[in-house]
């Protein structure tokens, strides 16, 4: 860990703050309404500001996560920094690939 | 009649085992009292290290019943509940010999933590005129009372779980000098603070804070280092 | 045999640290299944539709429980780290983790109430 790093996850985290609330409140509007794929998909098909919202989570939680497991690599697992870091490099990476392919599946699916 | 205790301490280096034995209980007894004793009438060949035995000194510090303390300020009645006792070295230390631990390693990240007044002045400049209560001072007034006894650095779980950390100990005493005014060290210091084993590997879990024998609170001490840093990060005065 | 183990470790910050480090570990887990399962849409929307049709049953429905549960207690959790960070000083610490923790078993016993 150093300051970079730091500073990339601690402002992650304050930018998905709102972002995890507003999630959470999806969630139980959702799970109230009753969701099938077709009540789901009429509301993000073709939506904007939904494809905005879900991208910036999927970017700010793929950078978030990535540097957390960096830490807990780093701390708890055989790993050193360097090795560490380059398997918290891909899983982010996998990360942002699924979040993407996820998120352009509900927009434009 | 008072009872007795069964202690038991560690004897041998890295590897060794406890060895029990069995001390008179006193009035008052306090742990360093207990190894004293062992020491003095029963295996004359236990080290351990002490000084003051008042206090103030911080070189008593054992692991008492898993953890951390100055042994010459634990009271017996406090620690032994069943009349049973475990005593060890501190941990996150190479150990001498029983239950003394070679301080070299937490000195050594002391220095690279940059924990050492850098002067600016020569004894020909006018002395510099310190407000006792401005903000700056009084931040560092809080942490200054470090003794370097180790405990903190035995209590905390990153030091143990990541050896490049320098640990609470340091990190406080940057902080007091951050807020030295007189200090001129503070753009390398920031700098020394801030790579990998910096203050940035602080996850808060507060056990410094809680142990420390002079109630000093390094978690808010690096809080305030990660502040300054991520400050001094974002204007580009220090790189990683 | 070593030198004994620290048990400090039964302090409620120290708790607090962990619980936050191990629901994000189980978070950073449960994400890519997250992404792929919502990527089933990609193939139309019977692919989610049966996705979701399975998921209906009790034992899914109380793993997303779980799930709430871990997303607000790791939420709440780097709120408190973030506030120790960023704002003065205030003691009352191991009152605003248990505070987290239970606000969080709140929300997810909300959301099971709902789902089931």
């Amino acid at each position: 860990m150093n300051v970079r790093l730091y500073v990339w996850q601690r402002a992650t985290a304050a930018l998905m703050l709102p972002l995890v609330l507003v999630h959470i409140a999806v969630i139980f509007y959702a799970t109230q309404r009753g969701f099938s794929a077709a009540e789901i998909l009429s509301r993000t098909r073709g939506s904007i500001a939904w494809a905005c919202f879900y991208g910036l989570f999927v970017a700010a939680a793929a950078i978030h996560a990535a540097i957390g497991v960096r830490n807990v690599l780093s701390e708890w697992s055989p790993l050193k920094d360097r090795s560490a870091g380059l398997f918290a490099i891909l899983f982010g990476l996998a990360l942002l690939g699924f979040g993407a392919r996820a998120v352009t599946a509900v927009v434009l699916g | 009649m008072l009872a007795e205790l069964s202690v038991a301490l560690w004897r041998g280096t890295r590897e060794g085992r406890y060895e029990t034995y069995r001390v008179p209980q006193r009035e008052s007894q306090t742990v360093l009292d207990i190894v004293t004793f062992v020491q003095r009438h029963i295996d004359p060949t236990l080290s351990y290290r002490f000084a003051c035995r008042v206090g103030v000194c911080g070189s008593c510090a054992m692991t008492v019943n898993g953890r951390p303390r100055w042994t010459c300020r634990t009271h017996v009645a406090k620690v032994a509940g069943s009349g049973r006792l475990q005593i060890g070295p501190l941990q996150n230390l190479p150990v001498i010999k029983d239950l003394a631990t070679d301080m070299q390693p937490f000195f050594e990240k002391w220095q690279q933590a940059q924990g050492v007044f850098a002067p600016s002045k020569t004894r020909h400049d006018t002395i510099e005129q310190i407000r006792p209560d401005s903000a700056a001072r009084r931040a560092a007034d809080a942490a200054i009372e470090c003794i370097n006894c180790g405990v903190c650095h035995a209590a905390c779980d990153t030091v143990r779980w990541n050896p490049d950390y320098v640990g609470p100990a340091p990190l406080n005493r940057a902080w007091t000098l951050v807020n030295d005014v007189r200090d001129a060290g503070n753009r390398a210091r920031l700098q020394a603070v801030s790579g990998t084993g910096g203050c940035h590997s602080c996850h808060s879990h507060q056990s410094c804070q809680e142990l420390c024998p002079q109630t000093l609170n390094p978690t808010a001490s690096i809080a305030a280092l990660k502040r300054r840093t991520a400050a001094a990060y974002l204007k580009g005065e220090i790189t990683v | 045999m070593s030198v004994s183990q620290l048990n400090h470790r039964s302090g409620a910050l120290w708790l607090a640290a962990m619980v936050h480090r191990l629901s994000g570990l189980a978070l950073a887990i449960f994400l890519p299944l997250h992404f792929l399962a919502l990527g089933l849409a990609i193939d139309g929307e019977a692919r989610l539709e049966s996705f979701l049709r399975w998921s209906d049953r009790p034992l899914v429905k109380f793993a997303e429980g779980g799930l709430v549960f871990l997303l607000t207690v790791h939420l709440l959790g780097g709120l408190r780290v973030l506030v120790i960070e960023n704002l003065d000083w205030h003691d009352g610490q191991k009152q605003l983790a248990m505070l987290a923790a239970a606000v969080s078993a709140v929300v997810a016993f909300i959301f099971l109430a709902r789902v089931f």
